[in-house]
Formats: C-alpha cells, sequence, structure tokens
C-alpha cells in the first residue's frame, strides 16, 4: 500500500514536473507547479515529516505560487509578442544536457554506498522536536532569516516602486 | 526498528525521484526563454533538493534535515520575491520577460 501511494505521488510530481516546463502557456506551467508541490507534501508525510510537509503547503504552494500567478497575470504575456525566434539547437542542447546531468548524478549514485539506516522515531518530524532544534542549536540561524526577510522586503518594495 | 517508509520503499528510490525532478528543472532553466518559467524551474531544483534532504534525513533518524529544509524554504522564498520584483522592472523598461531581451547586457 505505501508503496503504490509512494509511485502514485511520484508520477503525479514527475508529470506536474514535465508539464510545467513544457507549457506554452505560463498559467498552465503554475498551476502544473503547484500540483507538484502538492505531490511532494504527501511525500514528505510518507516520510513523518509533518512539519516540514504543511510548511511546504503554506509557504509553496500558498505564498509563492500566489506571487507567480500575481505576476503572470499582471504582466498578461498572452499579449506580448515575443522578440526572437525560437532557436531549435538549443532546445536540443537543453535536452542533451539533462540526460547528461542525470547520467552523471546517476553514476554516482549508483557507485556511491548509502549510510546505514537508522532508527528514526515517529516524534523526529514533529513541530515539538524541530522547534525545540530551532530554538536551541539553530537559535543563531533562525534569528538572522529574520534580518533576510527584512532586508528582502526593503529590497522589493525600493526595486519596484515608480519613480516619480 | 520502528516502522517506517523504508521498510518497503528504499532509499534509493527517492534519491532516484529528485535527481529526475532536479533534471527536468534544469532542462527548465536551459530550454525556456520566459523568465517566470525560468524561475519556476530553479524552485524545482530546490524542491528536488529538499525532497533528498528530508529523505536522507528520515533515513539516519536526526531531525537536523529537516530544519536546513526549512531555512531553504526560507531562503527561497526570499529569493522569489525579489527575482519577481526585479522581473517586473525589467519588463517596465523593456516590455518583455524574454531572456535575450537583455541582450544589451552582455559584453
Amino acid at each position: 500500500m505505501e508503496q503504490v501511494i509512494f509511485y502514485g505521488l511520484a508520477l503525479i510530481a514527475i508529470v506536474g514536473a514535465l508539464v510545467t516546463i513544457f507549457a506554452r502557456n505560463a498559467m498552465y506551467s503554475v498551476l502544473a507547479l503547484v500540483v507538484t508541490f502538492f505531490a511532494m507534501a504527501g511525500l514528505y508525510l510518507q516520510l513523518n515529516a509533518e512539519f516540514v510537509a504543511f510548511v511546504h503547503i503554506i509557504v509553496y504552494a500558498g505564498a509563492i505560487m500566489v506571487l507567480f500567478l500575481f505576476v503572470v497575470m499582471m504582466l498578461n504575456l498572452n499579449s506580448v509578442s515575443s522578440i526572437v525566434s525560437n532557436n531549435a539547437s538549443v532546445k536540443w542542447l537543453a535536452g542533451l544536457f539533462g540526460l547528461a546531468m542525470a547520467g552523471i548524478l546517476g553514476y554516482g549514485t549508483y557507485v556511491t554506498t548509502l549510510p546505514a539506516r537508522g532508527n528514526n522515531p515517529a516524534e523526529n518530524g514533529t513541530v515539538k522536536v524541530l522547534g525545540k532544534m530551532l530554538f536551541n542549536e539553530y537559535l543563531l540561524p533562525f534569528e538572522l532569516t529574520s534580518v533576510l526577510l527584512i532586508a528582502t522586503m526593503v529590497g522589493v518594495i525600493v526595486l519596484t516602486k515608480k519613480e516619480e | 526498528m520502528e516502522k517506517s517508509i523504508f521498510d518497503t520503499v528504499p532509499l534509493e528510490q527517492f534519491v532516484i525521484l529528485s535527481l529526475v525532478l532536479f533534471c527536468i528543472g534544469m532542462v527548465g532553466v536551459l530550454r525556456r526563454r520566459n523568465m517566470i518559467v525560468v524561475f519556476m524551474s530553479i524552485e524545482l531544483m530546490l524542491n528536488a533538493v529538499n525532497l533528498l534532504a528530508v529523505a536522507f534525513s528520515a533515513h539516519r533518524g536526526d531531525p537536523s534535515g529537516q530544519v536546513f529544509v526549512f531555512f531553504v524554504m526560507v531562503v527561497a522564498a526570499a529569493e522569489v520575491a525579489l527575482g519577481l520584483a526585479i522581473l517586473v522592472m525589467i519588463y517596465r523598461n523593456v516590455k518583455s520577460v524574454d531572456v535575450n531581451a537583455l541582450k544589451q547586457l552582455k559584453w
């Protein structure tokens, strides 16, 4: 049963990813990527990582993809004619590079012996455990992310402000 | 040993799945000329790495990996917000989101 769910979610994720990069309309790309993200949240749940799964849905499907949708709708790209004609050789080269990368990484996976399995108690992925870690060992990076976010916010406002 | 997904689905299959997703994202970055889709492909690659980190974290029984995934998500959110702001600015200037529209930056 677990296996069937895993293969189903993996298939949905891969098909969503393929639709994302091959769809002509940017809107379809965004929606396909949302599907991929939900499938990945399911995979996180299968791995007993509830906290990561929920944060993934809230941050990616809830915030990032809405931002993408917002920009796609605001720019109204269907009315924009493309400037340069499609270059067929670039497309083939891109596919070739992707296959080469897959081959290299696959070979690396094949020759590497994976580490031994450790005991993973079910509460490892919960908010309780991860929250304790975030506020003990990882307190400094956690506080620094707030600096990063405020700097980003200021930067975005400065960048998009229309000049008078 | 507690019961987990790795009893039925070995770790290798998670590694292969994230490998496939990463390579799809890479092809998207190389092949598309629409900057928005290029950004989405980068998100896909980040997510493939996140999946790998969570799989190894669950495999080893060490929650540190999931904390790192949390930080990666924060940085990805900041990156997308800034990237889309730059994209909107480029669109205002050259009226296009084609990556080839910025040829003047080449030399």
